[in-house]
């Protein structure tokens, strides 16, 4: 047994002892704060340098008036298409809107030219004004008073709260929810793809240098097999905590830095009524820092860490047994669509189905079966997931890694003496089946 | 002593072991002859219980081969390789250690072997940053380090520039004084002819031929004489080759078809002055040819 400790031992400090990983470990938490950093200040700045766009509109209806918003005005100089056109290929205007006379029962016949293809967001922006001054309309001809129209119309926002089972409130919040599932799937999806090629990298190289024949007669191929998942998934996990002290610390920096701030602010507020409704920004990070107060982030990193260890080590295993399997890195290629079409499924079910709607029975199947669970769940748990569906999905990880590792054991134990000739799926059929 | 008996291993239909014997006597080094894919490499991983033979037994010291039995071999692959990230120091305590050596021991012996070698300076180096011949310096101290009773080494030379093969050739023949015994996989017959005691022969799955290389040298009798004769006064029989001639001194290599080599020698005298006579013993690789052939086309 003991060997099997030096195995694990010899894995984690080769690995951990190397440049690139203290490098890895203490960059990527900065870097990815830093890279949104950067986005949403180019945001900013782009939003800032923007030059207002001017849009000519040529109404033939006589009914539509436009408001200019800060990205776009709105101007009627001329009065026919031809005219509009020339103005937008002079460069003098930005594009022009054409609004022929039309039924407002049935509105169509709507153009916008310009030099480019217009934004999405621009296109939104038109037909939503449009929709909306097509309604009034309508609604006006109904003999409804635009003073009326303007007193009816009214913003609402909805806050969500959970209800415990001893009928606490806890406030929470779809995006931040989201942020959760979708960072912490992303996460163990890549974990597993990046640990489990150093898996796969690791046994190739003692194969093809023949260091497993030595290794082999001392110890039985599944415990040289495990202690090598095994240790590097101990580099992963320490990766993991490292960051999470970072983070941790990071974070509560910000936070005393924001939570300093806040009361300066509310007394502001206070002060002066207007200001708070001049300001709802600051309702709207108190709010998220409420949300995220709410959140139970230690059940939440507990469940990551045993999603992201039960990932690993099912598909670890699975790693080794198509290192074992090929000579060199680049024969793996064929044998790696079993482990890359479940963890994509995984991975895109995350998106296309879980994280839009949790509870769904799809996202329900993709967070119990083992091969996808570790990503799906971690889009789900977030929102709260029940508990016999934790402990199922839980249960059958642990079986689905014993599976698994029994067949990869069967895979490597024979894969690993075999030189010169590639196997087939067929030929690794016949390994799994053979008993000695 | 290591002995095998009545070996037997089959891949699926095919045979790579059929009735294996062999006695390799304690603290001499024997050869293991054969061509490619003859069943080598199965019988030195069955020996290193990397595969489990379908029957037949391997006796070590009197006893079973047992797990235990392992720290007591040590194996040189033929195609060599390290960790090659990994530092020489961490390299050789992890393999020592592997095979059952605790770690005082170990450092004892690692540094015992960088010394004999003096490459203790290399500790730090990674395999990476060492010469092929360095390395595989590392890789035979790897293999000795647990100070094994049985030595298995498969084609130890290929690769060694003369220098490096010279001081590995002392090292094997120090091993054996030391009373290890030594079983040397290889196609290369002069290392057999230099370093043997014992061979056996395999093809095909089957042992063809076994003993020490004297007496499978006489058991394959000389069918020819090489003898050198001065002052020729006749002309020589066609059927005698002339190896090299100069000065009027002739090399010649003749077949003995059926005589005793006195009575060519009787023969031999009236042509000249015969200044040197002996028995053309075959080379081992002659041996080792000739065998695989006949039993090619038995």
């Amino acid at each position: 047994m003991h060997k099997v400790f030096l195995v694990i031992q010899r894995e984690y400090l080769a690995r951990v002892k190397k440049k690139s990983f203290l490098v890895a470990t203490l960059l990527t938490p900065l870097i990815f704060p830093a890279i949104m950093a950067i986005f949403v200040w180019i945001a900013v700045e782009e939003k800032e340098n923007q030059s207002l766009r001017v849009i000519e509109v040529v109404d033939e209806t006589g009914l539509f008036f436009m408001e200019s918003s800060n990205q776009y005005a709105f101007s009627t100089s001329v009065k026919n298409l031809e005219e509009a056109k020339a103005l937008v290929n002079k460069g003098e205007r930005y594009g022009a809107l054409y609004i022929p006379k039309m039924e407002l029962s049935a509105p169509e016949g709507i153009q916008f030219y310009g030099l480019e293809n217009p934004s999405t967001a621009l296109v939104g922006y038109l037909e939503v004004s449009l929709k909306r001054k097509i309604e009034d309309q309508k609604l006006y001809t109904k003999g409804i008073d635009p003073k009326v129209l303007k007193e009816i119309r009214t913003e609402v926002t909805v806050q969500a709260l959970t209800l415990g089972d001893a009928g606490e409130e806890k406030v929470t919040d779809a995006t931040v929810n989201y942020a959760l599932g979708f960072l912490s799937g992303i996460l163990i999806y890549l974990f597993i793809f990046i640990y489990g090629n150093q898996i796969m990298q690791g046994v190739i190289e003692e194969k093809s240098t023949r260091i497993v024949e030595i290794l082999v007669s001392s110890l039985r191929p599944f415990q040289l097999m495990m202690g090598k998942i095994v240790g590097i998934g101990a580099v992963g996990l320490t990766q993991f905590l490292i960051w999470v002290l970072l983070v941790g610390t990071l974070s509560s920096l910000v936070m005393g830095v924001l939570g300093m701030q806040m009361p300066q602010q509310q007394a502001m507020e206070m002060a002066n009524p207007e200001l708070m409704a001049a300001t709802p920004d600051t309702g709207e990070l108190g709010a998220i820092l409420q949300v995220i107060d709410g959140i139970d982030f230690v059940s939440l990193v507990a469940a990551f860490v045993f999603y992201f260890l039960g990932g690993y080590l099912l598909y670890g295993a699975l790693f080794a047994a198509v290192g074992a399997a090929v000579d060199s890195p680049s024969d793996a290629q064929q044998f790696m669509l079993p482990i890359t079409i479940p963890l994509l499924i995984g991975y895109m079910g995350l998106f296309v189905f879980v994280l839009q709607d949790p509870s769904s029975s799809t996202s329900f199947w993709l967070s119990i079966i083992p091969l996808t669970s570790p990503i799906a769940m971690m889009g789900r748990i977030s929102y709260g997931v029940p508990f016999w569906e934790l402990a199922l999905s839980m249960g059958l990880l642990v079986l689905g890694f014993f599976g698994t590792t029994w067949l990869a054991a069967k895979i490597y134990r024979i894969g690993i003496l075999m030189h010169g000739t590639k196997p087939s799926y067929k030929t690794i059929w016949k390994w799994v089946k053979s008993t000695n | 002593m290591l002995e095998i008996r009545q070996l037997n291993k089959n891949y699926g239909s095919h045979r790579a072991l059929t009735d294996l014997d062999l006695v390799v006597p304690e603290a001499e080094i024997f050869g293991l002859l054969g061509p490619n894919g003859a069943g080598k490499t199965t019988l030195i991983r069955i020996i290193n219980q990397i595969i489990e033979q379908d029957s037949g037994e391997v006796i070590l010291d009197g006893q079973q081969l047992s797990g235990e039995a392992i720290r007591k071999i040590g194996y040189l692959p033929e195609e060599r390789g390290l960790y090659k990230k990994m530092g020489v120091w961490d390299q050789l305590i992890y393999f020592s250690r592997i095979k059952g050596l605790n770690a005082a021991e170990a450092k004892l012996r690692v540094n015992y072997w960088l010394e004999k070698f003096e490459i203790s300076s290399w500790k730090n180096k990674k395999i990476e940053d060492l010469s092929k011949g360095m390395a595989q310096k590392i890789q035979f101290i790897a293999t000795v380090i647990h100070s094994p009773r049985v030595l298995i080494l498969d084609e130890p030379f290929s690769g060694f520039d003369p220098v490096n093969a010279a001081i590995l050739k002392n090292e094997i023949l120090e091993l054996k004084q030391g009373g290890t015994t030594i079983l040397l996989s290889t196609h290369r017959m002069e290392s057999v002819e230099l370093l043997c005691d014992q061979v056996a022969m395999i093809h095909k799955s089957k042992k063809i031929l076994d003993g020490s290389i004297r007496e499978i040298k006489s058991r394959f009798r000389p069918m020819e004489i090489r003898a050198s004769l001065q002052h020729l006064n006749q002309e020589l029989p066609p059927t005698w080759k002339i190896e090299a001639s100069e000065d009027g001194k002739v090399d010649l290599l003749i077949p003995l078809n059926g005589q005793s080599p006195n009575q060519l020698l009787h023969e031999l005298m009236a042509f000249g002055e015969v200044i040197s006579f002996q028995e053309r013993f075959p080379s081992m690789e002659e041996i080792f040819i000739q065998q695989v052939n006949a039993s090619a086309h038995a």
